[in-house]
């Protein structure tokens, strides 16, 4: 097993990835993954949004070796992924929380499935009760921890899946659109959670087809065809709002209300891209100026 | 309607049979199987009787609970009981025809339903006070030693944990599919049994590929959760024997001598 001491957590280089062949197109074979290079800083969360089929999934499946690349390399904190012995360490390092919250639970019991991780990886029954309780508390659904899954709403059963992994004490973990099948409240417990990782110095990629959800990220890597077509912080990627739209991607809400305003001639300073600074900067502009532009004349 | 269907017939409850060793839950149950073939007269299921009337007070196990176990088998106990008491030759105490009843043949028909009766109740006592999960954790356990021959015991207990997390998920797939269809008209309650099974087979075809597709899925999840066999695998909750299994064991024993003193010299 190689191990080279690596700054970055996650460094993709040149990475490609094929399914299959396509057998109309002349048996040229399709890259679902085209020639991707990017670095993760450690303690980073970054976002990776695209339409559906741009690559996002197989991006992150690579990352923890479920898939391997056809040419290219992953290395994830030093280890290769291409390397064989270094496969389980990888798997520790990186867990992963998927999109359908049912099909990711193994066990009838939320305590039990909690444990499965670290049981696997040979912890002793004594540290696995310490990690249940520790990493239920995490996601506050240690008081559920004898329910069956079964009966637990969706935001609550990802929530168990998310416990599962950081029971394993990952470096990385990389959410594959966790709240693609839940409802608004879900969506909401979920992110809330995944924010609360990235305190705790928790490297993060989310991998999503909600705008609104990589607002708080590090950086941005907007997905197209298996390419990166845009990468920066949000408040660089949202002042491109011509590019992302031509990407048929919708902007978030106050990203895409400062636009309108400002082709209506009010000037709004950049950066401003959640709804919650936009509304306090049109209040204090309001409040400031109640006779302005922005009340035409009553 | 199909959520209904509870799973096993686990009856929650914090006695001291609950709590016992599953493994030795199984051996036991095996025991007195057995023990219910060495029985040769209505003394010794006296014996029974009033052991499994102990057990099943110290589980606090609802005796409704008990005899619902019963209910599936109503009708092979009627009819072991019929047969017995017609074809056993002997003395005559009423005849119809071809039709006659034997003293013998009652006594036997009574003595084989309440054979039936005691296994029926004997064994879900057992699934009544063990938690589906624990009895594949103790049947791994006891099928440890076939693994030296080659039997996957870790993948069985495994697939069996699997299929009991997904029964209730199926379910609800199964319902969900059968809304949809009904929603289109499909017709799942009414003509011949033969139209009902066919109008099951559009069920059953999205049911399979769901099926297919979650199996896939939860591979991938617990591959990257590291899961790699049985191998080095340590066990959360691992099974341990301890004093009130040695209890239990002692119980058995004189029960199972008494039923042998019984069979000898009564």
């Amino acid at each position: 097993m190689n191990f080279v001491k690596d700054d970055k957590m996650i460094r993709i280089e040149d990475l490609v990835f094929e399914y299959g062949w396509d057998e109309e197109e002349a048996a040229a074979p399709v890259n679902a993954v085209d020639h991707v290079s990017l670095e993760v800083e450690r303690g980073s969360f970054t976002a990776v949004i695209g339409r559906n089929g741009s690559g996002k999934s197989t991006l992150a499946k690579n990352i923890n070796a479920l898939l391997l690349p056809a040419s290219g390399r992953v290395i994830v904190d030093g280890f290769d992924t291409l390397d064989d012995a270094a496969l389980w360490e990888i798997r520790q390092r990186v867990g992963m929380v998927f999109q359908n919250p049912d099909n990711q639970l193994v066990s009838a019991v939320v305590e039990d499935d909690v444990a499965f991780g670290p049981e696997n990886l040979g912890v002793a029954p004594d540290e696995i009760r310490e990690r249940i309780r520790f990493s239920l508390t995490a996601v506050d659904m240690y008081a559920h921890r004898k329910m069956a899954p079964h009966l637990l709403s969706g935001g609550q059963k990802q929530r168990v899946a998310i416990a599962g992994v950081i029971a394993m004490k990952p470096e990385i973990i990389i959410f594959d659109e966790p709240t693609a099948m839940l409802d608004p409240e879900g969506r909401a417990e979920v992110m809330g959670i995944i924010e609360r990782l990235h305190e705790e110095n928790i490297t993060v990629v989310l991998i999503t087809h909600f705008m609104e959800e990589t607002l708080n990220s590090d950086r941005i890597v907007i997905m197209d065809r298996g390419r990166i077509a845009m990468e920066g912080t949000p408040a660089e990627i949202f002042s491109r709002t011509a590019e992302i739209e031509a990407l048929d991607l919708k902007l978030p809400f106050a990203v895409e209300l400062t636009a309108r305003l400002k082709e209506r001639g009010i000037d709004i300073p950049a950066g401003l891209i959640t709804e919650r600074a936009l509304s306090e900067h049109l209040l204090t502009l309001w409040k400031g100026n109640e006779t302005s532009d922005l009340c035409p004349s009553e | 309607m199909i959520r209904d269907i509870t799973l096993g017939q686990y009856y929650p409850e914090h006695s001291r049979i609950h709590r016992l060793d599953p493994r030795l839950k199984i051996i036991v149950t095996l025991v007195y199987i057995v023990s219910l073939f060495l029985v040769k007269d209505f003394i010794g299921y006296g014996i029974v009787l009033v052991t499994v009337g102990i057990i099943t007070a110290i589980s606090k196990v609802p005796l409704k609970f008990m005899l619902r176990g019963l209910k599936p088998i109503v009708l092979i106990i009627v009819f072991t009981f019929t047969l017995n008491m017609l074809m056993t030759q002997g003395t005559i105490l009423w005849e119809w025809g071809f039709l006659k009843i034997t003293k013998e043949g009652l006594y036997n028909a009574v003595f084989m339903a309440l054979r039936l009766v005691f296994l029926i109740i004997g064994s879900s006592l057992l699934t009544l006070t063990t938690k589906p999960i624990k009895l594949t954790d103790g049947i791994e356990s006891l099928l440890k030693p076939f693994k030296r021959f080659g039997m996957p015991t870790h993948e069985l207990a495994m697939m069996m944990t699997i299929a009991l997390r997904f029964i209730p998920t199926l379910l609800e797939e199964t319902d969900k599919i059968m809304k949809a269809q009904q929603a289109r008209g499909a017709d799942f309650e009414t003509g011949s049994i033969l139209r009902r099974a066919k109008a099951l087979v559009p069920l059953l075809v999205p049911l399979f590929v769901g099926a297919f597709r979650i199996a896939q899925e939860l591979a991938m999840a617990m591959e990257s959760r590291c899961y790699r066999g049985g191998e080095g695998r340590t066990k959360l909750n691992a099974l341990k024997f301890r004093g009130r299994d040695a209890l239990a064991i002692v119980f058995t024993a004189i029960y199972m001598a008494a039923i042998m003193a019984e069979r000898i010299f009564i």
